[in-house]
């Protein structure tokens, strides 16, 4: 009887959303919906049309043929340099998740009045030239460059050493500052949105502060760490800026093998070939990270 | 009580911290700074003396300024781009009550999980099947994808901060869709317009994974930076360059952060 009455009275008075004009949802929809399916989605299924053409020099290929993907599942450079981006993308996730913890912890149950200007402060570097900050290691890790003057400077070093550019590891140092304030953010939010009174019922109930840490804070904070991982792994796998810059032939990364494939080596198929594996690897770090939320975050 | 002490303590180690945090992600940046007052062609220490040489070089360079025309007006058009889609689409998801709506919207999110690579590469496969080919135009709707997540996080966040109840009166006032939308929805949040606008822009005017791809014979400033890197001669050149793009960026975004504050902070102290 009650259900009824209340179903009645919506009934009589239609929610205003259900009012809405076909012209306003219409002219709405519009500039978003050109751009999401044309220029998101049809040039996404661009790439994967093209992949499994053959290269005949023309802008969409000849023939259809699995002859791209062949080639990168049996020639072992491409498993080593796939190999080799997700193991610098792997490291560069690991440091920057666990750098920023603390971060965002503190911004989160410490900062008090200063949190909107740290928070200010910690991603601002996120609205920089990416470029400058990658050029800025260029200059720090050169061999004539800033710390292999300030060692032989302070009496530390008698000789400049070559050790610090071109190496994986440079790679991976200047992928972790460039891409340091992307992961704070998604882990304060989680942090943040931890309701005080778990805490407190923690302690109440004689949890020392690191148990309370480990069973409570930790689990529950997982959410915005799996996507701070996502949001530092994605663009750091298909990189191809800073392998060229600081990198070396030695560190030679999955994007610089795409990027090659559009300029040099012009083959575009096989390009489109190797980014898909890409965009498959991402999709399988995906579904990995939704499996690893389901088990270790949604305690709440 | 005793939760707040627990986890107080230890909050002044954190604090260092998080100042060391800061020093290694400003550090390496605030050096370019530095050494474009370097009189000197090395980027190295101990620094040789001050000079503005470096800046004078930046003046009267045809190219440079080109570079810096064509950054300017891409940035301000791709972010009129992005600033609209992210308007309509965070508003048509909140309230458009479609599925189409909400499907849009998450493919609007989409780019943030694909490499810049990858969307480069899939735009100028685009660009040249339409006719376009590396161009301006290309360039801009390149930007306009990669902003686009930004805008629509901003917007739809300040429409999901705007109370209900303002939308249902105004409706029910009998007011249209457009004149609710246009009378008091983008009213209400236009300091975060103008937030998304500017941030749009800066992602615009530093972007430069997927201009690479798109760019013809009208190079942006990134892409100008690039191709000075290669000459040792013009690093400090670079560097003033960097100094100054660097200055604008953080004058730009910090802008932008008091904007969406204030927008914020208006929308709760006038709740009705």
């Amino acid at each position: 009887m009650g259900s009824s009455m209340s179903s009645t009275i919506v009934a009589a008075r239609p929610l205003p959303e259900n009012r809405i004009s076909p012209v306003f949802r219409f002219a709405m929809l519009l500039p978003g919906g050109l751009v999401t399916f044309f220029l998101i989605l049809f040039a996404l299924g661009l790439v994967v049309f093209l992949a499994f053409r053959g290269n005949d020099g023309s802008l969409l290929g000849v023939g259809l043929t699995a002859e791209n993907f062949l080639t990168v599942a049996t020639d072992p450079l491409y498993w080593t340099v796939t190999l080799r981006s997700l193991v610098i993308a792997g490291l560069v996730t690991l440091a920057t998740v666990v750098t920023a913890y603390p971060v965002a912890y503190y911004l989160a149950f410490h900062a008090g009045r200063r949190r909107n200007l740290l928070l200010f402060l910690v991603t601002l570097p996120f609205w920089t030239s990416y470029l400058l900050r990658v050029f800025a290691w260029k200059i720090v890790l050169a061999y004539n460059g800033v710390l292999n003057s300030a060692f032989i400077e302070t009496g530390l070093w008698s000789q400049p050493t070559l050790a610090f550019l071109n190496t994986p590891a440079a790679v991976v140092v200047t992928l972790a500052h460039a891409y340091a304030p992307f992961a704070i953010l998604p882990i304060y939010v989680a942090l943040d949105t931890i309701p005080k009174s778990l805490l407190e019922a923690a302690s109440d109930l004689g949890a020392r502060p690191f148990t309370s840490f480990r069973r409570v804070v930790l689990p529950n904070s997982m959410p915005g760490v799996l996507a701070a991982a996502l949001v530092v792994f994605v663009p750091t796998v298909g990189d191809y800026v800073t392998p060229a810059m600081v990198g070396g032939p030695a560190s030679t990364m999955i994007g610089t093998l795409i990027q090659s494939q559009f300029g040099k080596a012009n083959d575009w198929p096989f390009g489109a070939a190797l980014s898909v594996c890409v965009m498959l690897v991402i999709l399988c770090v995906v579904l990995v990270a939704r499996g690893a939320d389901r088990r270790f975050g949604s305690r709440t | 009580m005793s939760a707040r002490t627990d986890i107080n303590a230890g909050g002044g180690w954190l604090g260092l911290y998080v100042l060391g945090y800061l020093v290694f992600l400003y550090l390496p940046v605030l050096l370019i700074p530095l050494f474009s007052f370097n009189n000197s062609i090395q980027a190295a220490f101990p620094l040789q003396g001050f000079t503005l040489d470096w800046y004078r070089t930046l003046y009267g360079n045809p190219a440079l300024s080109g570079a810096l025309a064509n950054s300017l007006v891409i940035g301000v058009i791709a972010a009129f781009g992005a600033t609209l889609c992210g308007i309509t689409v965070s508003y048509m998801d909140l309230y458009g009550r479609s599925p189409l709506a909400t499907i849009i919207s998450a493919i609007a999110r989409l780019p943030i999980l694909i490499p810049g690579v990858i969307v480069g590469i899939s735009l100028l496969i685009l660009v040249n099947l339409v006719g376009l080919g590396p161009s301006r135009v290309s360039i801009v709707l390149g930007h306009i994808l990669v902003a686009l997540p930004t805008t629509v996080v901003v917007m739809r966040s300040r429409f999901a901060a705007i109370p209900k109840t303002i939308r249902e009166a105004a409706l029910d006032l009998g007011a249209s869709d457009w004149t609710t939308f246009r009378r008091v929805m983008l009213p209400l949040s236009a300091p975060a317009v103008l937030s998304a606008f500017m941030l749009s822009f800066l992602i615009s005017f530093d972007e430069f994974i997927v201009v690479f791809f798109l760019a013809g014979t009208e190079p942006t400033l990134p892409l100008y930076i690039w191709s000075q890197l290669r000459f040792p001669r013009s690093l400090p050149t670079v560097m003033a360059l960097g100094t100054v793009i660097l200055t604008v960026s953080f004058i730009i975004a910090g802008s932008a952060e008091i904007l969406r504050h204030r927008g914020l902070g208006a929308a709760r102290r006038n709740p009705a």
